[in-house]
């Protein structure tokens, strides 16, 4: 239970570069996500357990600073946890292409419901502007971002779970 | 000396060959002799020289370089200390010029009360345009003020927290300001765009728009006061077939690079949504 509670300064600290550094480099209009990639990381992580835990502790985190409604992050975060989590179980065992699948669909979740949920909102969107100048860009970014935050991630669970002496 | 030969002719005989020796030598006649010699004794003082310094060198070097490596790190740290003070007063000096200009913004524009605030961060969302500043409720600030810089109109408060608040920039593609251009005196409707773009929409056809044309805030609908500038006209765009004329807008305020604003908090937006006519059942 105790490494559930580690979520809570490591995404602190994650939300915090998020909105200072990351939101400030972006590729067109597109920027990376670093929450969503930590998120995707530890779950993709087959020693730990509740990584729920920490889309939950991420969704209340982001949706503080945001703009956008609640909803949108904790569903996306919630869904990139369970993808992550259903590829660790049945097929995946190559741990990067596992990371780039999981960033790549949280990445398309993220933005496609925040396109919806804005446009149902009466803001005017093109999707061909968002696709061509934020979907793709920030989707470029998380992928490129994804290798050094899944080593990150790893060595962050190999610390809270160490593997057992086998007797 | 042998004895009867006289002292004195003994010293004339000295001096007469003293003086033919230098007589000789200013004549040149001794020039390789000398040459010879000089080089014999420079070469002498050379080798003596070059082997005490190497002595030297050999009983010193060691303590030398430890020193010296202890020096250079001492200078090292020094120069990196000095280069973080510079990158330091380098910052403060930007900072200090950026609020030096508000504050003559805020000198020209006494009919406000304004409260500085640096921006802290930004919305994670590349949807959205806000800025996260660093002054909240603890200092006065209420949701819905607006936001300006030096060059102009910048936002208003969205949401407000104790010590932060989140403020929702006029290039934000949900935001909508209502703004007047001042050459033709026309009301029209700043939006912004995902790509931070601005852009003037419900222009008048009767209207005419020129490049430059300046636009400010009309005032009308109450969010925002009026006649803070906001920008200036770069394109039109004006098509028999439309209802109204589109514009773009170059905004004076670089959003991307945006430091320090301030807030008006004097001014109580009014919410005129109850006065907005609803569709009849």
């Amino acid at each position: 239970m105790w490494a559930s509670l580690v979520s809570i300064p490591v995404l602190g600290l994650a939300v915090m570069l998020q909105t200072t550094i990351l939101s400030r480099i972006n590729l067109l209009s597109g920027n990376a996500d670093l929450i969503l990639l930590i998120l995707a990381a530890w779950a993709l992580q087959e020693r730990v357990k509740h990584a729920w835990v920490w889309a939950l502790v991420a969704g209340v985190l982001i949706a503080y600073v945001s703009g956008l409604p609640w909803y949108i992050y904790l569903i996306s975060y919630l869904t990139v946890v369970g993808v992550a989590r259903l590829l660790t179980r049945s097929v995946w065992q190559a741990p990067l292409l596992a990371m780039f699948s999981v960033s790549l669909i949280g990445t398309l979740v993220l933005q496609m419901s925040t396109f919806v949920t804005l446009t149902l909102s009466q803001v005017q969107l093109s999707l061909g502007e968002v696709l061509a100048k934020i979907v793709l860009p920030s989707l470029l970014l998380n992928l490129l971002l994804a290798i050094p935050v899944h080593a990150l991630i790893r060595d962050l669970a190999e610390r809270l779970f160490p593997m057992e002496a086998e007797p | 000396m042998k004895p009867g030969f006289p002292r004195s002719l003994q010293s004339i005989i000295i001096v007469l060959v003293s003086i033919g020796l230098i007589a000789l030598a200013l004549g040149g006649y001794f020039t390789s002799a000398t040459d010879w010699f000089s080089r014999l004794i420079v070469n002498m003082q050379t080798g003596v020289s070059a082997r005490y310094m190497a002595l030297v060198d050999f009983l010193t070097v060691p303590r030398d370089v430890a020193s010296l490596r202890q020096q250079n790190s001492e200078l090292e740290a020094e120069v990196a200390r000095l280069q973080t003070q510079v990158i330091d007063l380098q910052q403060r000096v930007t900072e200090t010029n950026i609020l030096s200009a508000l504050v003559n913004f805020a000198r020209a524009n006494p009919a406000y009360t304004y409260k500085a605030a640096a921006v802290i961060g930004r919305d994670p969302s590349p949807f959205l345009r806000y800025v996260i500043i660093n002054t909240g409720s603890n200092d006065g600030i209420r949701s819905g003020m607006p936001v300006v810089t030096d060059q102009g109109l910048a936002g208003r408060v969205d949401a407000v927290l104790a010590e932060a608040a989140r403020v929702q920039l006029i290039t934000d593609p949900a935001s909508v300001v209502n703004v007047r251009l001042q050459a033709s005196n026309t009301d029209a409707q700043l939006v912004g765009s995902v790509t931070g773009d601005l852009s003037l929409d419900m222009i008048s056809q009767d209207a005419t728009v020129q490049i430059g044309d300046v636009v400010l805030t009309s005032g009308l609908g109450g969010g925002y006061p009026p006649n803070l500038l906001a920008g200036q006209v770069v394109s039109v765009r004006k098509l028999p077939t439309e209802l109204f004329q589109q514009a773009a807008l170059q905004p004076n305020v670089d959003f991307n690079r945006l430091q320090f604003v301030l807030v008006i908090t004097n001014f109580n937006p009014v919410d005129i949504t109850p006065l907005l006519a609803t569709p009849g059942p």
